[in-house]
This record gives C-alpha cells, sequence and structure tokens, in this order.
C-alpha cells in the first residue's frame, strides 16, 4: 500500500518577526483530508500566525520570516509563487470582508476576476448559483444578487465570503476566527456549514472557543506560546489530554 | 469644597467662550471678502457675462460715458480655463493616482520615501516658480505663449494634491480588504485595480474637485505660459485667456475695473460650488 500524502503538512514551520522572538516554534502536523481541525489556544500562541503562514500572508509583511516546511500535497509552497497557493487555499478572516464596490454575484466571482480569469456567462451564473448554494445563502439572497455585499448580515456576509473562497474550487480552506465577530444564531449557521463543506474541502480553523472545537472538529491542535503541545482526536484530547498544558487550558485553568 | 467646584466652571465657560469668539473671528474676513465680492459683482451676472467675450477698452468707455453697463462678458477666459484644466485633469489624474498607490504600498522603500518627499516640496513651491519653469520648458521650445504650457503648468501644480490625497486614502482603508484580495489569488496589481482603488473612490474624486479648486485661481504660473487673449478659441497651440488672467487684465485697465467684480464672483462661486459638492460626496461616500 502506497503511503498517502496528507493534504497540508508543517515541517518544522517557524514563524519570526523579529530576529528575537519566535511566534511559532517548530511545528510539524499532517492535517487529513476532508477533516476539520481546530487550532486552539490562548491569545498570542501563534495559532493565527501559522495558518496565515499556510496563506503565504506573512510574503505582505516583510519582516516576517517563515522557516522549515509548509507541504501541500507534497509539494512545498513556501517556495511556490503566492499567487498559485492562494487560488488552491482559500482563507477566511475574522472579520467578513466582502468587497464593498461589488455586488453580491461580483463578490463570489471576484476570485476569478482578481486571477482574470473570463467565465461565459452561463459558467457565471452557475458558478454564483453554486457557491451561494453551498453556503446556503442562495434562498436569502438569490433576488438581490446584483445589491452591494455591505447590505446583508455579518453573518451573511462571511457566509459571502466563504462562498467567494469556495467559488476557486480550493483543496483547503483556511478559516480565522471566523465567527468571532459574529452572533451566536449566525455561528451556528457556520458551524453548520462547515460540516457540509468537509465533503468537498479540508478545514483547517483558528478558534478561541473551546465550545466550537469540540462541536465541529475531528482533529485539535492546542498551541501555547509557539508550540504545537498537542495534536489528536478532538474527542481524546478533550476527554484526557496528555499535556499538563493543554488539561489546564480546557480546563479554564489557564486562558 | 462646593466654591472650588463653582470656580472651576466658570474658567471652563470662560474658556469655552474665548475658543468661540476667536473661531468667530476667523470666520470674519471669510464672510467679509463673500459679502463684498458678491455686493460688487452681482449687478454684473448676465446671460451675456458667460456668453460674450471680454469688451475693448474702448467699447468699455463708450458705455461708461453713456452711463450703460460694461458690454461683453468673460466667456473667452471661461472656455481658456475649462480647455486648460481639461488637459490638465487628463494627465494629472491618472499619472497622480498610480504615483499615489505606489506610494501607499510601498511607503517602507527608500525609493518611495523620496518621492513622498519631493511631493510634499512641489506642493510647496510657489506657482510663480511652477510658471517661469513651464515658460522655459514648454514655451520657448514651443516658440510661443499656448493652451499647451498653461496646462502644463497647472498639471504640476495639482499633481501632489492628487498624489497625497490618493495616498492617504489608500492608507486608511482596511487591511483586511487587501487581504482579502490576495488570499483569493490576485496579484497585487489587481487587487489595487479592482478593490483598494475602487474602495477609495470616493477620497481619491474628492482630491481631484479639490486640486481642480486649488489651481482654476491660479494666476501667476498663466501670465508665463498662457498669456491671455481677448476673444474666444479653441486651439490648444495658441495663446489662450483665463479667468484669473481677466481679473488681472481688468484691474490694469482703467475702463475695464468695473468687470472684476464679476469674474471674481464667477470664480469664487465656482470654487465654493466644487467645495461643497466634494465635501457633500466624501461624507456620502464614508456611510
Amino acid at each position: 500500500m502506497e503511503p498517502i500524502i496528507p493534504i497540508l503538512e508543517f515541517k518544522n514551520t517557524c514563524v519570526s518577526y523579529t530576529k528575537q522572538t519566535m511566534a511559532v516554534k517548530y511545528v510539524s502536523a499532517a492535517i487529513e483530508r476532508n477533516t476539520i481541525t481546530a487550532i486552539m489556544g490562548p491569545s498570542g500562541c501563534g495559532k493565527s500566525t501559522l495558518l496565515r503562514a499556510a496563506n503565504l500572508m506573512h510574503e505582505l509583511y516583510p519582516n516576517i520570516r517563515v522557516d522549515g516546511e509548509i507541504l501541500l500535497n507534497g509539494e512545498n509552497i513556501l517556495s511556490m509563487e503566492p499567487i498559485d497557493v492562494r487560488r488552491r487555499i482559500g482563507m477566511v478572516f475574522q472579520r467578513p470582508a466582502p468587497f464593498p464596490t461589488m455586488s453580491i454575484y461580483d463578490n463570489v466571482l471576484s476570485g476569478y476576476t482578481l486571477n482574470g480569469i473570463r467565465l461565459a456567462k452561463a459558467e457565471k451564473d452557475a458558478t454564483v448559483e453554486r457557491c451561494l448554494r453551498s453556503v446556503a445563502l442562495w434562498d436569502e439572497v438569490k433576488d438581490v444578487l446584483n445589491k452591494k455585499g455591505t447590505f446583508l448580515s455579518g453573518g451573511q456576509q462571511q457566509r459571502l465570503c466563504i462562498a467567494r473562497a469556495l467559488a476557486m474550487k480550493p483543496d483547503v480552506l483556511l478559516m480565522d476566527e471566523p465567527t468571532s465577530a459574529l452572533d451566536p444564531i449566525a455561528t451556528a449557521h457556520i458551524e453548520e456549514l462547515m460540516q457540509e463543506l468537509q465533503r468537498e474541502v479540508t478545514i483547517l480553523i483558528v478558534t478561541h472557543n473551546m465550545g466550537q472545537a469540540r462541536r465541529i472538529s475531528s482533529k485539535s491542535m492546542f498551541m501555547y506560546l509557539g508550540e504545537l503541545v498537542e495534536y489528536g482526536d478532538t474527542a481524546t484530547m478533550f476527554s484526557n489530554p496528555t499535556d499538563e498544558r493543554t488539561r489546564a487550558y480546557l480546563t479554564g485553568k489557564m486562558g | 469644597m462646593k466654591v472650588r467646584t463653582k470656580h472651576r466652571l466658570i474658567k471652563d465657560k470662560a474658556l469655552l467662550w474665548g475658543v468661540c469668539l476667536l473661531a468667530a473671528l476667523t470666520a470674519v474676513p471669510l464672510i467679509a471678502i463673500l459679502g463684498e465680492v458678491l455686493l460688487r459683482g452681482y449687478d454684473q451676472l448676465s446671460w451675456s457675462f458667460f456668453t460674450e467675450p471680454t469688451p475693448t477698452a474702448y467699447k468699455a468707455m463708450k458705455a461708461i460715458e453713456a452711463g450703460e453697463p460694461i458690454p461683453g462678458g468673460i466667456a473667452n477666459g471661461i472656455i481658456g480655463t475649462m480647455i486648460m484644466l481639461g488637459m490638465a485633469v487628463m494627465v494629472a489624474v491618472p499619472v497622480g493616482i498610480l504615483c499615489g498607490a505606489y506610494l501607499a504600498e510601498n511607503s517602507k522603500r527608500r525609493f518611495a520615501q523620496v518621492v513622498s518627499y519631493l511631493t510634499d516640496l512641489l506642493q510647496g513651491t510657489p506657482s510663480v516658480i511652477i510658471g517661469i519653469i513651464t515658460y522655459i520648458w514648454v514655451v520657448v521650445p514651443m516658440k510661443g505663449y499656448s493652451a499647451i504650457a498653461g496646462s502644463v503648468a497647472l498639471c504640476i501644480m495639482m499633481l501632489p494634491l492628487i498624489i497625497r490625497s490618493t495616498e492617504e486614502t489608500l492608507k486608511i482603508l482596511p487591511a483586511s480588504l487587501k487581504e482579502a484580495g490576495l488570499a483569493l489569488g490576485g496579484n497585487s496589481a489587481r487587487v489595487m485595480l479592482r478593490v483598494q482603488l475602487p474602495a477609495a473612490f470616493g477620497g481619491i474624486f474628492t482630491g481631484v474637485l479639490l486640486a481642480i479648486s486649488r489651481v482654476i485661481g491660479e494666476t501667476a504660473p498663466l501670465m508665463f505660459t498662457a498669456l491671455g487673449c481677448s476673444f474666444i478659441r479653441w486651439s490648444i497651440d495658441k495663446p489662450i485667456s483665463a479667468v484669473p488672467l481677466l481679473i488681472w487684465e481688468f484691474f490694469n485697465d482703467p475702463n475695464l475695473q468695473e468687470l472684476i467684480w464679476g469674474a471674481s464672483l464667477f470664480l469664487l462661486l465656482f470654487v465654493l460650488s466644487l467645495n461643497l459638492l466634494s465635501k457633500y460626496l466624501a461624507k456620502k461616500w464614508n456611510q
């Protein structure tokens, strides 16, 4: 039997903002295909930094250094062109950020526009409908597709942003605390949606919310002060963490 | 204890009134200028004032002698101003926006810092110097004064204003917008063109309007470049008139001095409405 290549793998990944301080220290972890993996940890533990490195967001800020490897289907993305990587690894941010000057329709297709890919009208319509359906937004917005995305509620905007990322058919979807700016009902919607989505895309989500990690993910990582302390099945980690620090965090003794 | 509180409240009131008084004082010159120009220029404004060119001194003298209002108007100046502004805007807007976008995106680079500094210097350069430089650069090689030369001078004056407003507007856009665009795989040029610049449109447009209102009253640079012309002219390679140039000419001709106020009123109202329009648009855009 051939060894299975993980869809995304961190190998001794380090991220540093300055020469002295490392925000992420030698993280190694293989992400399984079509799962939801949650990254938990207290503020400043480097979880967002790690996630953003997988989308090469650090390339925007010349002072940030990434060492080690991040493999996408066995290929090191750190030596690939950012625009190629980002097409295959989508990202959803903490605050919903639909493009304010574009309509809902154009927002969904913005990945194509920004990549200079032209689609026929029929293809556009089909893509918009497919993506909005997969984020359960179609019925709510099908009559207002030409309105600006900023008129939607926060939860709807975030679902639009997920649809926008899905339009490019990425292999991996990175989500950086996607529900922290949303109310509980909108959060529940998005969590439900992620359960559906894991059939077509592998999701890596940073969350501050332990309950959320427990509800939606099958695998969990716990990071503390830049280190990956523990990585394993979510159920096992919550019931029987191996590391004392994980236990302290999960039982609320450390935040 | 109570007395102390009262004392402090009185001081607070006194300061408030003092500030209000000073604020009112600064408004006085503006209102006085507006009032003076309105009172003196108001009865000159008529349809023919905007459609007819400047009268000759002789015609004006005859009219004054007969006790009639001076015939003619400032159409030659309005048309000249519009032609030169139009040409200046066509060059200054794209160049200024691209330069501003570059500065906003690369503020840490040495070259960008130097350009940014030069922009500040250009903004502070006296307009008369820009006029004389344009004279050397454009009028001398072209062997004559022209609307082209005038528009070059105005363009140079507008550039720093447009560059700055573009840069500032792009810098205050949330970083999430740019990151979201890049996260979808767009290259930075496309993200700039499709996401950042459209989002900054309101601020940039306001900047362009303010740049126009800033240079429309420039007189000194046009004296060296456009020179002036007493009839309506549409060609861009010949001397041409402009409203501020006309005001200067009217001032120098005793027979035409009455026309100063109509021309000034026109210029003032034009600038004022551009400013109000840009304020309105900025407000609308920020909602």
